[in-house]
């Protein structure tokens, strides 16, 4: 058996693409790295918050009383002190809905829309007294049906969570009636049904997911000082500063230049911490009381008062004809968005078929409210869902035809000069190099043997993103590089960042030196999300070893008194281009303060060609008959990153993707009771994978170069989880003859399915 | 001309014409164009002068970074496509 992971490279650089120790791993593995939980300041106060013991009531009233009269409380709050409490209606206009449902996430104010739902807050000495406090603080509730599964929250006469606040709005027509359903979209591409019409062979099947969590391993933290002067500083565990500085800024009605976000270092994100809680009910604990605050979320409030990827139901159709040609698809995906409107429906329903040559296809979506915690991102939302529906169905028209699953793949794969179905074409793409990877790939050329085993496969999509990013780079007298940057280090993204700048400049990985700052100290930078840091902010930092170099070459012109044009900048030596005149990058950082001064280069871009990513995996199962469990034999997962910028860094992704995708496939779901609360919240009962569960997941990074960046960077961060859960529920079709159409796949699931025949 | 998609979800709109060719140096000017063609189209795709939240317009395979002051050629493709994050 062939484990070793594999790098198929298209070019090679000296920096770019080799595997240099990480800038932050010493403070890492030496526990010296600052996380928002360790940070103490004088004064320090504690917070805690109240939570909803209800999915879904009316609150009557709040009494503080009591609580603020316990020693050692300094403050207490609930939405009457948010700003939206005191805003008019009619002033907030168009902006009302979106401002309530912001506002009414920190602190709800009129209804508690999920178990978990904040109410209010209490900062006092410490941290028992603060969750004293919170048992005295009375709320009177009117408790309300709860409707959880998205499917009865679309029925009519479902309760509705919003009264009247939420109408259906399908691209700018608004239902009369109120609804659960916030939002309806359709694409489409051809003539589905003629398309249908010539198929030889049609599959429809519907499938459901469960909703799951992160499981970010840090909770979510936050501490805030409201200065008297009005400045608001704030420490928390963010995937996005800038994010945090404008909505919290937006929630407390001050303007952006008064709250200043040092983002902390991060445990875990993927997602999850783009969405934050208790960053402005933290500066209204330390505005009233005068003193920093410091809010910690404990594990059960991560699971019930933060976002999880939403649950899902699904209704997939696809036809082919004797050729093994798709000749039409079509999907319906409804999203539970959580207590508010904002699912990634569509999302799914973007990156549904987008694997597919399609001439026919329609994708339509719901986004559908529910009383569950608001949903968050996690790794290429919505993406996962879909392809567990979209890459059974492939296989099983792959399995009637008689057609091998990759073979079947590959030909309807997309490629370049593809048209998708909502419009736009593909540009270079990797898929098909990806596909032919597995099929090349040992673990798929060597048979499966054994009694209730399987093997699967499937395919997944993520499009990646740009957006911005800045950088500012300073040369010092050594010869060493500050590189500044915004983006928030989640994933090893300062080393592949310093490592685009090295390549750029001409000089060494360790002489660029990678630090994160606060929204005070760079220019706007997006969350680390959609795969874009390596992509986006690599881009800003290539941009500004740019403008460096640009300046050492005007600087050392000015020193040998040539014009400009006669000075080249080649491989970290500035040289004369006919006279024997040079400077390496070191001896021209030494001359600088003594010839003009410092230079700084800087960056700020929102950078297009972010190139689409797509990973194929390859699983192979054995299903106990007797138990219904599910072990993984062999796992594979192939990759296009476009180009490996740190190769261990993109098999660290790839590998932390399938394994959380793994999970979510064969144990993690939020599991509610009949009154809508989370009965599992807590790690020895939300089942996430360990490294005892799992074989190693061996990778393959397939290189095709994404023509929009300077060195073919694709992001990887997201694709990875895309495939897994119809990798398994295919692989487990193989081991039990079941089609396993909900999630998660469980021990009691397949043994329902055996003993029903399903 | 640049060539404007029409959204599956306002061919009804259009009476079920699919692609518009208008002459536009922005997508601000297209979607005029097609209002000219299409009356009310524009309210459907655009809300407080700017395009829809749950919507992002693709010009020749990018998102239009500058939303409707994004200029276009000649030869451009319009397609307006759901807006999309990531996590």
């Amino acid at each position: 058996m062939t484990t070793a992971n594999q790098v198929l490279s298209e070019v090679e650089y000296d920096v770019v693409g080799q595997r240099p120790v990480r800038p932050d791993g010493v403070d890492k593995v030496t526990g010296r790295a600052q996380y928002g939980a360790d940070l103490n300041l004088t004064g320090l106060l504690h917070g805690r918050v109240l939570r909803s013991p209800h999915a879904h009531a009316r609150i009557r009233s709040v009494d503080t009383g009591k609580a603020e009269a316990l020693a050692g409380v300094r403050a207490v709050v609930t939405a009457a002190d948010l700003p939206f409490a005191s805003l008019n209606k009619d002033e907030l206009g168009g902006d009302y809905n979106r401002f309530k449902f912001l506002s009414d996430n920190f602190l709800a104010s009129d209804k508690v829309l999920y178990r978990g739902h904040a109410i209010a807050a209490v900062a006092a000495d410490n941290a028992h007294v603060a969750e004293a406090a919170l048992a005295l603080i009375d709320v009177d509730y009117e408790v309300l049906e709860p409707v959880i599964d998205v499917r009865a929250a679309m029925q009519d006469g479902a309760p509705l969570l919003h009264d009247d606040l939420v109408h259906t709005s399908a691209m700018g027509e608004v239902s009369e009636n109120p609804s659960n359903v916030a939002s309806y979209m359709k694409f489409d591409k051809g003539d589905t049904a003629a398309g249908f019409a010539q198929a030889d062979v049609i599959v429809e099947r519907e499938f459901t997911t469960a909703s799951v969590h992160q499981g970010y391993i840090e909770p979510h933290n936050a501490t805030a000082h409201w200065r008297a002067d009005g400045q608001i500083n704030v420490w928390c565990s963010t995937q996005g500063a800038f994010v945090v500085r404008n909505i919290t800024a937006d929630a407390l009605r001050v303007d952006v230049s008064d709250v200043r976000v040092t983002p902390m270092e991060i445990g875990g994100g993927f997602g999850g911490k783009v969405s934050f809680y208790l960053e402005p009910v933290a500066a209204l604990l330390s505005r009233k009381s005068g003193a920093p605050v410091k809010v910690l979320m404990s594990r059960t409030e991560v699971f019930e008062g933060s976002g999880p990827a939403p649950g899902s139901w699904m209704r997939v159709k696809m036809g082919a004809n004797r050729a093994g040609k798709i000749t039409a698809a079509e999907i319906e995906l409804a999203f539970e968005a959580g207590a508010y409107p904002g699912s990634p429906v569509m999302q799914g329903a973007t990156c549904a078929f987008a694997c597919y040559d399609l001439d026919n296809a329609t994708v339509s979506g719901y986004d559908v409210v529910v009383n569950k915690p608001k949903t968050a991102a996690y790794r290429a939302p919505g993406s996962p869902q879909a392809a567990f529906g979209v890459e059974q169905v492939v296989d099983e028209v792959a399995q009637k035809l008689g057609v091998d699953p990759v073979e079947f793949r590959l030909n309807n794969a997309s490629k370049e000069g593809v048209r998708k179905v909502e419009g736009p074409v593909f540009q270079k793409v990797g898929l098909v190099e990806c596909l032919e990877a597995a099929r090349n790939h040992d673990h798929y050329r060597t048979p499966l043997e054994g009694p209730n085993r399987g093997r699967g496969i499937a395919a997944g999509y993520w499009m990646n993103r740009g957006f911005h990013s800045s950088v500012n780079m300073t040369v010092n007298p050594d010869g060493t590089v500050n590189l500044i940057e915004g983006s928030v280090d989640i994933g090893g993204s300062r080393a592949s960042i310093a490592q685009q700048a090295a390549e750029t400049l001409g000089i060494g990985y360790e002489d660029i030196k990678p630090q994160v700052v606060d929204t005070d100290s760079i220019g706007f930078t997006m969350v680390t999300g959609g795969s874009r840091t390596t992509f986006a902010t690599g881009w800003a930092a290539i941009l500004a070893a740019e403008d460096v170099k640009t300046q050492m070459v005007e600087r050392a012109a000015s020193i040998w008194d040539v014009p400009a044009d006669e000075v080249e900048y080649d491989s970290g030596v500035i040289r004369h281009k006919s006279e024997e005149l040079s400077f390496t990058f070191q001896e021209l950082a030494r001359q600088l303060y003594t010839t003009g001064g410092g230079i700084t280069g800087t960056a700020s871009l929102d950078p297009t060609g972010e190139g689409n990513s797509f990973g194929v995996h390859v699983v192979d199962v054995e299903v106990d008959p007797d138990t219904g469990k599910t072990e993984i034999l062999r796992y594979t997962a192939i990759q296009d990153a476009g180009k490996a910028v740190h190769p261990s860094y993109v098999e660290g992704q790839i590998q932390g993707g399938a394994v959380q995708g793994i999970g979510w496939a064969l144990n993690e779901e939020y599991y509610f009771g009949d009154s809508g609360q989370m009965m599992n919240s807590s790690f020895l009962d939300y089942r996430m994978p360990t490294s005892l569960d799992l074989p190693m997941i061996d990778t393959v990074i397939v290189e095709v170069a994404n023509p929009g960046h300077p060195y073919g960077v694709r992001g990887v961060g997201e694709v990875p989880i895309v495939p897994p859960l119809a990798a398994i529920a295919n692989a487990v079709e193989q081991a039990t003859g079941k089609r396993m159409t909900a999630l998660p796949i469980t021990p009691g699931s397949v043994l329902e399915a055996e003993w029903n025949g399903g | 001309m640049a060539k404007v998609f029409v959204p599956t979800m306002l061919q009804s709109a259009t009476g079920g014409v699919k692609e518009v060719e208008v002459e536009a140096r922005n997508v601000r000017q297209a979607i005029e164009r097609l209002d000219e063609l299409f009356p009310g189209i524009a309210g459907r795709l655009m809300e407080d002068d700017d395009i829809r939240p749950n919507l992002a317009v693709d010009v020749d395979g990018e998102v239009a970074r500058m939303g409707l002051m994004q200029r276009i050629s000649e030869t451009s493709e319009i397609h307006f496509v759901p807006a999309i994050g990531g996590g």
